[in-house]
């Protein structure tokens, strides 16, 4: 892809919208091999971008899900000791002399369990999520800043592995903590923000072609509306496409005050969220909509 | 850099297309992005050489065409997060001219005043020419005047009295409580660990050997400190600042100053000298001695940062004398959330020493019942206990209600 404007036209192939900010963004990690940082509410599809760029790519998407204390062994590589011990017995029972090469055998490539990052480094091309950073602590920020600077990993055992193309990243935040200046330096930042409304329009229709367009105009409508309540947790653009196929789930080609009350539930996940909407006058929405 | 700023001899370029140093040598074009590099560093954003350097290539790479290349590659390689994206466009607009905008500013070398450097040149200028620094005094006297000073109320303290304060904050360390994480360390007891015995197995050929074993690991807890920089908290609100600069050298850290908006300061805070950090502070804390909107900014806090997970298991503290200005029933609900969400609460406030002073603001009155322990924070030994009690020491000793008759 040689200009922003190709990465757009790609992306929105596999039904992903960007905005010109988004694409220059991606053209440029593509280009300068930088990890990009995706920051913004939940729901804005931060982690969808990577799932289409690895579609747009033709690459296999890699996930790595970080959580409180996550280490090397679950995001790089492991050994794999009980096939280990197995290929002991069964040298032993064959009555293998030769200790040294049994030894050496011992820490094959076989026996090694590769994690996602370790995965990412060896498949050629390939897209990794590194999502919710955020939930990991400083160490392995730490620990990840090296392996995304070198894009090497060394193995005591088998030496340096080094990727011969490095993979597309795509680091995920919520905020609810700082990442470390020093990771962030070498990323390309992102923030997302909450689409317009001809454009979660247009994300909605290309996501659910079966749903009747003026659902879809409605739903789009009434999730912007409620964003603009005051929510404890507005809702994202997933939400609205949650909204739209639950209704069209329930066969509705269009939707009313009374039906929106009721399927509130794929919306707004907080109790006081869903009294603060059956407060608001929905209707009016709907028929400020072109009834 | 004016030499740059001045390469805008030619016209600024306003519209979507207007190359920008399409007539200029391409010298002259990386002098212009230099000089808006500048301006963002002079505006308060921390664009180091590594972040110039990609942003240079980015536009390498765009080619120096269009404007709105130029502002989104300034913008994914130069800013570092949420808080720099307004700056980074308000000096865009500076330098580049508004788009269609009335009048471009031609004069861009009267970027925004260096900040930065002003303030840090102040900030010596206060301790220079006034001379309140007081001479050290003797060791022994700074010990024994130390435990008078320990139990004084901040608020009464003059100048000298404070900068010794500052000094005992500056040496202070706050710790969290812990938590049992999902990691395991190895261990004399505990379960056995399969991998390091399998591992100690092979090294031995097979043969028998000793179990390993490894147990979890205990993490400290975030803290969150909420400070209170309302005007009724004038007399406290610096000392309380300086205890929340040595705090967040712990690490695991976070703090907020509230009063009529949400300011998150944990950035401005890693400064290391406690001066420069109250400096960098100052200039991002706009609403000094304003009123206070607690229940409000509460309600900011937990949806922008407490329910995505910064308050989850926390120890938070505010620190704040519960004058609420709004409505206290919000304040009372957004405390039960809160509460719902931290593992501990804590409330600590300077007006608790007074002689009869009773919880009788609304505020107060309303946060109480979603408080686990409610603290004095005027001296610095109240500090200290607030400290033992965020370390989880007191609150074992004394029980929930004991916290609020002590």
């Amino acid at each position: 892809m040689t200009d922003p404007e190709q990465v757009r036209a790609r992306l929105e192939e596999t039904g992903y919208l960007v905005d010109e900010g988004l694409a220059v963004t991606c053209f440029l990690a593509l280009r300068l091999h930088r990890p990009l940082f995706c920051e913004g509410d939940a729901g804005v599809g931060k982690t969808a971008l990577a799932t289409a760029l690895a579609e747009a790519l033709g690459a296999p998407l890699i996930r790595l899900q970080c959580h409180e204390g996550i280490d090397a062994s679950q995001a790089l590589y492991d050994w794999d000791f009980p096939r280990q011990l197995l290929h002991l017995r069964a040298a032993e029972a064959a009555g293998v002399q030769d200790a040294d090469r049994l030894e050496s055998e011992l820490y094959d490539r076989r026996f090694l369990i590769a994690r996602p990052l370790l995965q990412a480094l060896q498949t050629q091309p390939s897209v990794l999520l590194v999502d919710e950073i955020d939930r990991a602590d400083d160490e392995f920020e730490a620990f990840l800043l090296e392996l995304l600077s070198e894009y090497s990993v060394t193995i005591p055992e088998l030496g340096t592995l080094r990727a011969q193309e490095p993979p597309v990243v795509v680091l995920t935040s919520n905020r609810t903590r700082e990442v470390h200046d020093a990771l962030k330096r070498r990323c390309l930042y992102h923030w997302f923000d909450h689409p317009s409304f001809a454009r979660e329009l247009a994300i909605v229709r290309r996501r659910l072609p079966q749903v009747p367009e003026r659902l879809a105009e409605q739903v789009t409508a009434l999730v912007q509306t409620l964003r603009g309540a005051d929510l404890l947790k507005p809702p994202g653009v997933a939400e609205t496409i949650d909204w739209a196929q639950a209704l069209d789930a329930l066969g509705a080609s269009e939707v009313d005050a009374e039906l929106a009350v009721t399927t509130l539930g794929s919306v707004l996940k907080y109790r006081e969220d869903a009294d603060r909407a059956r407060g608001l006058d929905l209707a009016a929405v709907l028929a400020a909509r072109g009834a | 850099m004016s030499s740059a700023a001045s390469g805008a001899g030619r016209p600024p370029p306003r519209t979507e297309t207007v190359p920008l140093g399409a007539a200029a040598t391409a010298l002259a074009a990386d002098a212009v992005l230099l000089g808006f590099v500048r301006a963002l560093r002079s505006a308060g954003l921390d664009a180091s050489a590594e972040r110039l350097y990609a942003f240079l290539r980015a536009i390498d790479l765009l080619g120096p065409g269009k404007r709105a290349d130029v502002y989104w590659a300034g913008r994914a390689t130069l800013c570092g997060g949420h808080d720099d994206l307004e700056r980074y466009e308000r000096v865009f607009a500076a330098y580049f001219g508004t788009p269609g905008g009335s009048a471009p500013r031609r004069d861009q070398a009267a970027a925004p005043p260096r900040l930065g450097l002003a303030t840090r040149a102040a900030s010596t200028a206060r301790r220079g020419p006034g001379g309140s620094e007081p001479p050290g005094p003797h060791t022994a006297t700074l010990a024994s005047s130390a435990e008078v000073l320990r139990h004084r109320d901040v608020a009464g303290l003059d100048a000298g009295e404070r900068a010794q304060l500052h000094r005992l904050l500056a040496a202070f360390a706050l710790q969290g409580q812990t938590r049992r994480s999902a990691r395991r360390r190895p261990a004399r007891r505990g379960d056995v660990d399969p991998r390091r015995t399998v591992r100690e197995l092979l090294r031995r050929g097979g043969e028998p050997a000793r179990l390993r074993r490894h147990t979890r690991v205990t993490q400290p807890r975030r803290i969150v400190l909420l400070v209170d920089v309302s005007g009724s908290m004038a007399p406290y609100a610096d000392a309380l600042l300086r205890f929340a600069h040595a705090a967040v050298r712990g690490g695991r850290t976070e703090v907020f100053t509230i009063g009529t908006r949400l300011t998150r300061v944990t950035r401005e805070l890693a400064h290391r000298d406690p001066d420069l950090a109250m400096a960098a502070l100052a200039q991002a804390v706009p609403d000094w001695r304003g009123g206070t909107r607690l229940g409000e900014l509460l309600r900011e806090f937990l949806i922008r940062w407490g329910q995505r997970g910064m308050a989850r298991g926390a120890v938070v503290v505010l620190l704040s004398d519960g004058w609420e200005r709004g409505d206290p029933e919000l304040l009372g609900t957004q405390m039960r959330r809160l509460h719902t969400l931290a593992h501990q609460v804590i409330w600590a406030n300077p007006r608790k020493a007074r002689p009869g002073y009773a919880p009788l603001a609304a505020g107060m009155a309303a946060a109480l019942p979603s408080v686990d322990a409610f603290v004095e924070g005027h001296s610095l030994a109240a500090l200290e206990r607030l400290a033992s009690v965020v370390r989880g020491a007191a609150s074992r000793a004394t029980p929930v209600k004991g916290a609020e008759r002590a």
